[in-house]
Parts: structure tokens; sequence; C-alpha cells
């Protein structure tokens, strides 16, 4: 079966030039910069009907049409700014997967750093509080020790 | 009939397991040497009950017992035989039935492996356990009863399993999963019962070792088949996506993680007891707080199961009741404790707190990022999401000090190590892994990509130093026989981390996709490989109905496979899902992924190169690998 | 028992407490349901037909309160909702205009035919291109829009008597006193 399968592979690949079969890209750009820009977009961008997909994944009808919408502005030229703009406009915050830095997720963004620093000043005060302690005796103490260690003796 | 012995069985592990929570904790407290001597049948008849009622419920599914509710909602007579028996965890209350099975088996290890301990442990042991039993069983027969029957009318099939969980995946990720999340009651049990007493001994530590150690190895395994399933199931090549139940299990495995080397310092040099005790405590409770955030529809997610407040209630008050007594009976007693060991800043106990905290923070970070929404919405300011490029950022940040200090780790001795001999001996290693992350990438990509620098530094930085680290001590002084079997442990975990990040930076970095339209004929050449399509045929499986697309993979001409994509109709349900082709071997994964139809027989495909992807979870196998050898050190035997 | 200790012995459980109270609030909230981005704001400017061919646009529909309920014939929810609209529509309270979502213009009438017609007019959007614009991610969605042609309440998922009972009459009758 395999190598019927093979046979007919490589007549296939023989028998049809490259360049007149090389498979369609599904959405074409002007330039890489906007093939970047789209693909950059979709996957942080929340299907709203799958709400666990991103646009890029999601097969539901409006992301979809959601996919489209984006494409005909990244076509047109729109920058990631304008594009994301028109879509929160529409659906809220809750349409991009990476929350915007703003007054309400500073907590979000900026206290994982903060615990850190914590934790780094914790550490430096259990290791200061669990650190040896050398001590020093002065003459007379040391008179003293010595006089208590040849009693033992 | 049958179904009956089921909910009755259910109720009488109940009543044992009532006792068992109460009268061995007693006995302990009154001297009772006979209630004491109570906890292990008690744990054992419990257990016996509940195994019983699992396995009715199991008969039912493969019997096709539609009089049986749940067997109705998730079965069909065509879903295979090995996904029928799957199924009885494919939904809430089959899988929490799985949960409470697990429980009891792990409950059953501890009466089994326990002959050392003093007979006050061991009942207050299991009767911590029993405590949790009696919970889950209380919410299983209560709210969420896999035994219910349909009233009136039987229906005439079943709606079948969901088509997503008919997979092997499903076979092992949920029960491996389990092992792990429940495992780790055991430790918590040790943990409560150490508050209890009084008792923060090293003897304590040598005890719950062994029981976090098997914990972490099913968790580690459970996350790994479940990050591999989604990869080869979902279609979309990717093997994580910070969700929230995946960040439910992911927390616990990076507090465990803390736990289990925390236990190290606790067993060796009787320090930080107070604090390993705190982590066995939370890594429990993230497990219980993932069972309420999966169960309840608090969190939005695709894995969540079919959700009702009142349950989530109940899960909550269940939450608080043991999370809540723990951590008061930790803040009573643990506020007693004084420091008793000595070390300096430089030494092992330093880079063990510096794990601890950035392992901690992690966790905390993770929990932040799922809960944020919930918090947003509940202060009423708004619907918020926090997605996969939070967590990639943040964690992604969080892991580069880890990684960095994980590396230097065997180099460091108890109580001080010298800071200056440490570096010298070091230096040269870390500027070797430097150079090698930015020349061997540049040979082959003929780029330079900052963050594929960055995270193979990191990882030959963690394999060359910890090669090292093997190297010193083969030539030093003879081997001591006992420590060498902790020390390849070590060494094999350590470097199975560094294959993961390997797989994860180079995966990422590199990975290429493309969204194409392909009709028969049509040619795609991605990275040097050639994907063409021959030609489609319909195909019948036992319960689906499929279009078999068939693609050859050859590299410059030169034929390497055929790879068969399916779009699958469940004939049960009418749902349609998409079966992904991969070829693997260990250096690449080349994916190819179906979308829609189109018109002139034309098919919407996505097509991917995946190179080192299978690194990701040959590293876990790797940490597993060496939780196993850490096993069988003769140290931490405990029969 | 320290007493200086126990104030750092006890953070884990205050922790919790907090996070507790956070899961028991977060209970009696849905985190799928999306409110609209569009409160307070404009209908948007279009320029469609309804079903029976007429030309609309958004200056049509201002100068009086009405609900704008977006449906389609193959969406089953909406036959459920269907009775409940029906009974507003009877009870002559508010207007109620449709928006007819990504639908064929014969089936949709058929529809409206056979099961009954609530609407004062339907606006045809085959594309789905008003509904963007309004942030539709579902049907049936209803909006609430005042005289000033500003949207005012947004309900996602079918109308239950308790909704127009307790929300959208009240607030309708408050838009009413406020012009």
């Amino acid at each position: 079966m395999s190598k019927i399968i093979i046979t007919g592979v490589l007549l296939l690949m023989s028998l049809n030039s490259f360049a007149d079969n090389i498979a369609k890209a599904k959405y074409t750009f002007a330039n890489p910069q906007q093939a970047q820009l789209f693909n950059n977009l979709l996957p942080n961008l929340r299907c709203l009907v799958c709400q666990n997909e991103s646009l890029a994944d999601s097969n539901a009808p409006l992301a979809e049409d959601l996919r489209k919408e984006v494409y005909q502005q990244v076509l047109a030229g729109k920058s990631q700014a304008e594009i994301i703009s028109y879509l929160t406009n529409r659906y809220g915050e809750f349409i991009l997967f990476k929350p915007p830095v703003e007054s309400k997720t500073y907590i979000l963004w900026f206290l994982p750093f903060l615990l850190i620093i914590i934790g780094i000043t914790f550490v430096g005060i259990i290791a200061r509080k669990h650190k040896n302690q050398k001590v020093t005796l002065n003459n007379q103490q040391r008179q003293l020790a010595e006089n208590l260690l040849r009693e033992v003796k | 009939m049958l179904p009956e012995f089921g909910n009755f069985s259910l109720i009488l592990a109940l009543c044992l397991a009532l006792l068992q929570a109460i009268m061995p904790l007693w006995g302990s407290y009154n001297g009772k040497s006979a209630w004491m001597q109570l906890a292990r049948p008690l744990a054992i008849g419990q257990f016996t009950f509940v195994l019983l009622a699992y396995l009715i419920l199991t008969i039912s599914f493969i019997n096709n017992d539609f009089s049986v509710l749940y067997v109705a909602e998730h079965s069909n007579t065509s879903l295979p035989l090995i996904y029928r028996i799957c199924a009885v965890w494919g939904a809430h209350e089959g899988s929490l039935l799985l949960w409470i099975l697990i429980l009891g088996i792990w409950t059953v290890a501890v009466c089994k492996f326990s002959r050392k301990l003093p007979l006050e442990v061991l009942a207050r042991v299991l009767s911590v356990l029993g405590l949790v039993s009696v919970g889950f069983l209380l919410f299983c027969i209560a709210t969420s009863n896999p035994f219910m029957r349909i009233m009136g009318e039987l229906p005439l099939n079943g709606a079948d399993l969901n088509p997503v969980l008919q997979d092997p995946g499903l076979i092992g990720h949920p029960p491996m999963l389990y092992m792990g999340y429940v495992g780790f009651s055991v430790a918590f049990a040790f943990a409560i019962t150490a508050l209890l007493s009084g008792k923060l001994d090293a003897a304590w530590a040598r005890w719950s070792k062994p029981w976090t150690l098997v914990a972490w190895m099913f968790l580690t395994l459970g996350i790994t088949l479940g990050s591999w399933w989604a990869y080869r199931e979902l279609g979309w090549g990717g093997w994580w996506f910070w969700d929230p139940v995946e960040n439910a299990s992911f927390m616990p495995w990076l507090v465990g993680t803390a736990l289990l080397h925390s236990l190290i310092a606790a067993e060796q040099r009787n320090t930080f007891k107070s604090w390993t005790v705190l982590l066995a405590i939370f890594t429990f409770s993230l497990s219980l707080i993932g069972t309420f955030l999966v169960r309840s529809g608090v969190l939005n997610s695709v894995h969540s199961f079919a959700t009702d407040p009142q349950r989530g209630l109940y899960i909550l008050i269940f939450l608080c009741i043991v999370i809540g007594s723990a951590l008061s009976l930790y803040a009573w007693r643990a506020s007693t404790l004084r420091v008793t060991t000595q070390f300096e800043l430089v030494s092992r106990e330093t880079f063990l707190l510096i794990n601890n905290v950035l392992l901690v923070v992690a966790a905390a970070t993770i929990l932040l990022g799922t809960l944020y929404p919930l918090a947003i919405d509940a202060l009423g300011l708004g619907k918020l999401s926090v997605g996969p490029p939070y967590f990639n950022i943040v964690f992604g940040t969080l892991m580069l000090p880890l990684l960095f200090f994980m590396a230097m780790a065997p180099f460091t001795r108890w109580k001080i190590t010298e800071a200056k001999k440490l570096l010298s001996s070091l230096w040269l290693v870390l500027l070797i892994s430097i150079l090698l992350a930015i020349i061997l990438p540049y040979i082959i990509t003929q780029q330079l990509n900052g963050a594929v620098i960055i995270g193979l530094s990191l990882a030959f930085w963690i394999i060359l130093a910890t090669l090292k680290s093997v190297v010193d001590k083969a030539s030093s002084f003879p081997r001591r026989r006992e420590s060498s079997r902790s020390q390849i442990a070590m060494v094999i975990a350590h470097l199975g981390m560094a294959v993961t990040i390997i797989g994860i930076t180079l995966s990422l970095s590199y990975e290429i996709q493309q969204d194409l339209r392909m009709a028969p004929g049509d040619v795609a050449t991605i990275a040097g490989y050639e994907f063409t399509f021959i030609n489609e045929q319909d195909a019948k499986g036992p319960n689906y109905d499929a279009v078999i697309l068939s693609i050859a993979v050859s590299k410059q001409g030169k034929m390497l496979e055929m790879l068969y994509p399916e779009k699958r109709v469940y004939r049960a349900s009418g749902i349609t899902m998409t079966d992904a082709a991969i070829a693997a071997n260990p250096w690449r994964d080349l994916y190819v992924s179906l979308g829609d139809p189109l018109d002139n027989n034309a098919w919407a495909m996505r097509l991917y190169y995946k190179p080192f992807v299978r690194w990701i979870w040959g590293g876990a196998f790797l940490m597993i690998l060496g939780g196993l050898i850490a096993l069988t050190d003769r140290r931490y035997r405990v029969k | 028992m320290n007493p200086k200790k126990i104030t750092i012995t006890i953070l884990p459980l205050i922790f919790f407490i907090i996070l507790a109270l956070l899961f028991w609030r977060g209970l009696s909230l849905n985190p799928h349901q999306l409110p609209s981005a569009l409160i307070g704001k404009a209908i948007p400017k279009f320029s469609l037909t309804t079903l029976s061919g007429n030309t609309i646009t958004q200056e049509n529909l201002q100068g009086k309160v009405f609900l704008l309920n977006v449906w389609a014939s193959w969406c089953l929810t909406c036959r459920v909702e269907h009775a409940e609209l029906m009974q507003i529509s009877e009870s002559k309270q508010v207007l109620i205009y449709g928006l007819n979502y990504k639908d064929q213009l014969d089936t949709a009438n058929n529809w409206l035919q056979t099961f009954g017609n609530p609407y004062t007019a339907v606006i045809y959007d085959p594309k789905g291109t008003l509904a963007l614009n309004l942030g539709v991610y579902g049907v049936p969605e209803t909006y609430l829009i005042d005289q000033q042609g500003i949207i005012r309440y947004k309900i996602v998922g079918e109308i239950k008597a308790k909704d127009w009972d307790n929300t959208l009459l009240p607030l309708i009758k408050k838009l009413r006193k406020e012009s």
C-alpha cells in the first residue's frame, strides 16, 4: 500500500511544476511588516465566543469575522494602536489577552517584582539572624575561661 | 440495583471516614491505644467501600446502563470500550469519585508503609486524611452523586463523551494529575500532625519527604501528559495556555518543588522547619483551591466542569474549614518556634531560601494573574483578560534568576560556602555557556536572537555547571555510597530542567507557522520541508465519520513520511473535531492541522515546523527519573 | 505564644481569608458575560435595509426609547425568548426594533410569519457589520436605547420575565421621566 502511495507521490511531484502548485497563503499582505503586525495581533486578541482561544486559533464564526476585519485594517495601513482601539471601543478591554498597563492593573504588573524584593530582603534578614556569632573575649574573660578549662582537666 | 449499591457503598465509606477522622485523633489525646489502633482498619475499610463504588460506576459505563444519569450524559453504545472506562472521570461527578478513590489509595499506602512511625503520629496523620475524605465524600453524596438515576423514560442511547476527550490522553492525564494533587495531602497531614504535637524535628521531615517526592513525581507526570495531549489534540500546536485550570495544577507544582527542596534543609540541617510546614500546608491548599476554581464556575476556563454556584459554595465552605484551621494552627503553634541553627550568608541554606522565595513568588504571581479578572469584576471595575502575554512576560522574568542560581547549587556547602572559591571555579563555566549560546544558534540560523541567547545561556550554564560538579566530586575524594544516589538524582533532575528550557526556548523562537489554502497537488515549503497534498478519502471510525487527507512530507525531494490529518464528525453528538497529524523526531515536529474545506476540493490548513519541541516533555521525564532515583536512596526508606 | 512572632505567622491566615471572601463574591458573578463597551455612547451610524426592503438609518430610530433585539432564525435561544418579546410588544410599553444577524432574507421573514412579529421594524444585517460596531458577540442580545440614541443598557442572552420587570421597565420609565 505504501509503495503505491510513494509511487503516486513521486509521479505527482514530477508531473507538477512546483511553481504552479505552491499552496496559497490564506492572507496575503503588501509587505512583511503588515504580515508581522497581523500575526502578532491575532494571538493576543481573545475570541469572545470560545473565550479561551485567541482570534488566531478559534473556529467560531465571530472570530472569522473579526479576523477579516483585522486583516482589512492591516491592509488599509492602520497601526496596531488604531486596530486595538477599534476593537476595545466595541468589545471592551476584555478582548485583549495582554492587560494594558493602567491604574487598575498596576498591582497586576508590579506586585510580582515587589514580592521578589520583599522576598530577597526577607532572605537577607533571615540569613543575618542565623549568622554565626563570633564571640571575642576580653583579657579577664579569657583568664576565667582558661582557669575553668584547667579545672576540668 | 447495582447503582443503588454504589450509592450505599459511598454512604458506608462516609461513615467509616467520619470514624477515621475522629476516633484515632481523640485516642491520641486520651492515650487510648485501642482507638489509635483503629486508624488503619478504618482507613482500609473506607477505601474498600470507595473502591467498590468506583468499580460499580465503571461497570455501569461498560454495560451502558443509561438509567444512571451520569452514564447517559457522558457515554454512548458506540463509544469504544477504553473510552467508556475512562469516561468515568470525564466530567464532574465521576472525576470527584476518582479524587476520593485516589485519596483512599494514598491513605492505604500510608497505612502500609508506616511500620516505623510512632502510633500517635500515624493515628493523627490518618485522622487528618480522614477529615479530608469526609469533606469530599459528603460533597459527592450530597451535591454531585454519580449514581443518580433518571426518573421516567430512559433514553435509547447516551449523549456520548465529549469528542475532545476521546483521545489516549484521557487515559493517563487525569489519574496521574490527581495522584499528584491528592498526594500532597500526605505531606499536609504530616505537617498538621507535627503542629498538633508541637514536635517539629528532623524525624518529621524524614517521614514527609518520600511521600512528597512521589506526589511531586506524579504531578509532574500529570502536567506533562496534559501538555502533550493538548498539543496533539487541539490542533493549534500549543502546549501551554496559562488557562486557569492549567495554572491550578502548576501552582501546587511550583510550591511542591519548593517544599521538596525545603525538606532537604529541614531534614539534614534541622532548620526552616516552621517554613517547611507552611509550605506543606500551602501546597495542599493550592490543590484544594484548584478543585474549587475548576468546579465552581468562578473563572473562565475551557477545562471547567459544568458549574453550579451551589456546589461552589459547598467547596468554599470545605476550603475554609480545612485551610482556615490549618493556617490558624500554624499561626498559633509556629509562633513558639525559635531560630536554633546557624549559617552564613553564602551557604546552601541561603541558596535554598532563594529557591523557595523565587518559586513561591512565581506561584503567587500565577495566582495573581489567574484571579485578577475576578478581583476586578468583584470590585465593579469591569471585565479584564489576563492571558498568555502577561504570564509569559512576568513568569518568564521570574524564572531567570531561579535558573541562574540553580546551576550553582551543587557547589554550595551547608553552613558556609566560600564565595570567592565559588565564583573563581564557576566564572569560566558561565562565560563558556554564554559564548556557546551565542555561537551555536548563529552558526545554524545566521542570526542573533536575544531570547535564544538568554534561554540557551541559562540552560548550558545549568548543564555545564552541574556536570562539572559531578566531575569535581568524582575526582576529589572516594565517593560515599549513601549520598551518591541523591546527588545523581539532583544532577538528572536539574539536567532535565535544562533540557526543558532548551525545548521551550528553541521551539518558541524558531517555530514556523503557515495558514494556507491547499488543493490536491499543491506543495507547501516550510523550513526546507515540502508538504504535498495528495488526496482525500472518506472513512468510518467506530463512532465517527471522517475525511482523511494524505499529505506527503519530503525534504529536498527525498520522501520522509506520509501524514494523515483528519476531520471527524462524531455521530452521536454531531460535533466536528479536527485530528492533527504529526511527523515527530527528537529534533523537530512537523505538524498539519485541517481548517475548513474550501471550494474546488481545496482545504484550509495550518502547517507547523516546531524544532526541539519534544525536548520540553523529554526534560520533564528526566525530572521524574531524578525523583525516582532519589526515592531509592536508602536513607528515605520508611517501611 | 510569642506576640511579635504571631503577627507574622498569622499573615497566611489573613491572606487566605481575603482570598475566601473574593471566592465567595465570585460565586455570584459570571465570568463569561461581557458588559457592553458602548454604554453611554451613541448607536453607531449605519445605512441598511429592513426585512421589508426599505432603507433604514440610525436617524429613523431617534426620538423614542426603544429596545434593539439582535436575533436570527438559526438561533434556538431566540425562539425561546420570542414569547417574552411578543408579550412586551403587546403590552405596548416600549418599541422593539430587531437586528437580524447574519441570516437569509427569506428565512428571516418566514420565521417572523410563523412565530409572530414583535418588531416595529427589523434591520437586515446579513454581513454583521452593524452588529460588529455594536459589539455583538452572540445571539440573542438586546440593547436599551434612549430618545437621543444613546445606548443605556445591554442584556446578553435571552430576556426573561424578571429582566423585564426588575431591570428594563424601571429603566425605561426613568428615561422617559428624564426627558
